[in-house]
């Protein structure tokens, strides 16, 4: 038990000794951080309601430009709410829409993947051009085509979104699958008699935990980037939800008048998503044990 | 070679025919009458209600249904959009030349500066404009270019006023649509001698921003393909052995490296089409360029069926075609996969 634990504690050590070398990583890590605490303490840290209303002080700058002032630090939108609080409220939005999607996606994806992968034959081919299919979709048209048959909304939106993130973890998991069940382990646990649930359950997916962790990082960047694309279109989360894709588009009419209705939003999602690609890099160099030095 | 084509061609089929289920069925999956839905308060009419379904067949048994649609399809004749009351392949191919003219402007913009910072990259490999170059494209694979194409505006038509915001065209011109491309059709003998150049650079100017939004993404990623293409071909014992027989760097590196460093690179600019119409769909939406991106958001919002489902076959034959080529072709320059 004790030995487990060193060599556990050791393993974690080692790949923080690689991870934190990658400068771009750890300031991924810290973006991606700040976004999940940002989003827990919103109902603490956020000066004002979601959809508070001010009535009179609309489309007020933020307190650098002139006419704005530290009452609404990031001033407010077209209708007088506070913009720093709907960003605050929309982090935890983004936050809750994308983990949703990435949990539907990998456990559909994963389960689909092993399947695949570990029964080859028909199964094996009924699955892969069903993942054909769903990939001869550009991936926000699919959303947008999900969303039209079921209609907008946070739920629906994270579905389309979840759907659409499929084939990743599907493809992915069932090239390791392909590797991973010839090897000797595998073959031992059959001879004990293990069935086929247990072995890909208990002894494949393990193994693939590294890429999988990779692969989910990812996948939360680009989910939190589709849900925000689909906001944007007006056919994902809707108003007066604090969501920063529909905080983009309402405020396109005032886009000369007051840019930083814009330039916000956009600049949240770029950091997010931004933050989670780079701490996705950084997992996937130092996890790959191909890529160590 | 062959017997790989036929097998490739065979798993095409599968996949064919489940896009054609897919577009068929999508219509009928909307929960509730789908007539009801796309006439909205239109439909209060049963004698407009009853044209509406014997139109669109929906009084026939579904497999009925979807022989019909399918034999339809096969002869190009994709039913008639109930916005336009147009024949959906007719309106498909009207916007299809500006999508297509944006997304090739688009592509080449991220080859032109995604495969020299590529190399420049790699070959300077672990410097300050390595970093430089690399981070930048990270930041330009992550971002939502329905943010980009705004901040865009803002900088280059608000404050600075030096491009248009929207369309493809100024106003003040004419330009008889003859190709659908307006970059040649703006070059035509009778425009020219009419109209001069203006119209030609209204055209490129309208260009600009679309081309820099919708491309930024495949820029990112041509760039960090060719990096690790490039780096990887360097360290290859034949380059090492050019090196060594005194062959200048330069030499080195564009004969022998990027050549090879090419196969990977094709294929990546070959499944970056697909990410074309999704930055299609975004980019035409706010420079109101009307291709098929703002047409299939328009039609899905305005529950448009037959076009939503004529548009996404277009749409999926189309990326499924290129896919199947590139493959080929990549098979063919790289025989080791076969």
């Amino acid at each position: 038990m004790q030995v487990e634990e060193v060599g556990f504690k050791h393993s974690v050590r080692e790949f923080w000794d690689h991870f934190s070398d990658n400068k771009g990583a750890v300031f991924g890590l810290f973006l991606v951080l700040s976004f999940i605490v940002l989003a827990i303490l919103a109902p603490v840290i956020s000066p004002y309601g979601s959809s508070e209303i001010f009535p009179g002080q609309l489309r007020l700058p933020p307190f650098w430009s002139e006419g704005g002032s530290f009452q609404f630090i990031l001033g407010t939108d077209d209708l007088g709410r506070d913009v720093l609080s709907r960003l605050i409220w929309g982090a935890q939005i983004s936050l809750f829409v994308g983990v949703s999607i990435v949990f539907l996606s990998t456990i559909i994806g994963t389960t689909l993947g092993l399947m695949a992968g570990y029964f080859g034959g028909k199964t094996d081919i009924v699955i892969m051009r069903f993942i054909d299919i769903l990939m001869a979709y550009p991936s926000i048209l699919l959303a947008i085509i999900v969303v039209s048959v079921i209609g907008p909304g946070v739920t629906n939106a994270i579905i389309a979104v979840a759907i659409v993130s499929i084939p990743s973890f599907t493809r992915l998991v069932r090239a390791n699958v392909l590797e991973i069940k010839e090897r000797q382990f595998v073959m031992a646990a059959k001879t004990f008699g293990a069935g086929p649930w247990r072995i890909m359950f208990k002894e494949i997916l393990p193994n693939c935990m590294a890429t999988l962790i990779v692969q989910t990082t990812l996948g939360l960047s680009e989910g939190i980037l589709s849900t925000a694309a689909l906001g944007f279109l007006g056919l994902g989360v809707q108003a007066p939800t604090p969501e920063w894709g529909i905080m983009l588009s309402d405020a396109r009419p005032y886009i000369e008048s007051s840019p930083w209705l814009v330039t916000l939003p956009g600049l949240c999602i770029l950091a997010v998503v931004l933050g989670l690609n780079l701490f996705g890099d950084g997992l996937r160099d130092a996890l790959d044990p191909k890529l160590k030095r | 070679m062959k017997s790989f084509l036929k097998d490739k061609i065979l798993q095409l089929i599968p996949t064919l025919v489940g896009i054609s289920l897919f577009s068929f069925f999508i219509i009928r999956l909307v929960p509730g009458d789908p007539v009801m839905l796309m006439l909205g308060e239109r439909g209060a009419d049963p004698k407009i209600y009853q044209e509406m379904t014997q139109s669109l067949g929906l009084d026939k048994p579904v497999l009925e249904q979807y022989a019909i649609y399918m034999k339809n399809a096969v002869q190009g004749d994709f039913g008639k959009s109930i916005v336009s009351k147009r024949s959906v392949t007719s309106e498909f191919f009207a916007r299809f030349p500006a999508t297509l003219e944006l997304g090739v402007c688009a592509m080449i913009f991220a080859i032109l500066l995604g495969i020299p910072a590529g190399v420049y990259a790699a070959v300077h490999r672990n410097s300050l404009p390595d970093y430089l170059l690399m981070g930048s494209s990270l930041v330009g694979y992550s971002m939502p270019i329905f943010w980009w194409g705004l901040i865009l505006i803002i900088i280059f038509s608000v404050t600075l006023g030096v491009t248009p915001v929207s369309g493809r065209l100024s106003v003040m011109f004419d330009v008889p649509s003859m190709t659908g491309f307006m970059l040649i059709d703006s070059l035509s003998p009778e425009v020219i001698s009419e109209e001069g150049f203006a119209p030609f650079i209204s055209a490129v100017r309208h260009l600009i921003l679309p081309t820099i939004a919708m491309g930024t993404i495949p820029l990112a990623v041509v760039a960090r393909m060719t990096r690790s293409s490039v780096l990887e071909v360097l360290s290859a014992p034949y380059v090492q052995t050019a090196k060594a027989k005194g062959q200048s760097f330069n030499k080195v590196v564009w004969r022998h490296a990027f050549r090879n460093a090419l196969i990977p690179i094709v294929t990546v600019i070959g499944l970056l089409f697909g990410s074309i119409i999704t930055g299609a769909i975004l980019t035409e939406t706010i420079f109101s360029w009307p291709g098929i991106g703002k047409w299939l958001v328009a039609s899905i919002h305005a529950r448009d069926y037959p076009v939503i489902q004529g548009g996404i076959l277009f749409i999926a034959t189309m990326v499924i075609a290129i896919n199947f080529l590139v493959d080929i072709i990549y098979t063919y320059v790289n025989p080791k996969i076969r």
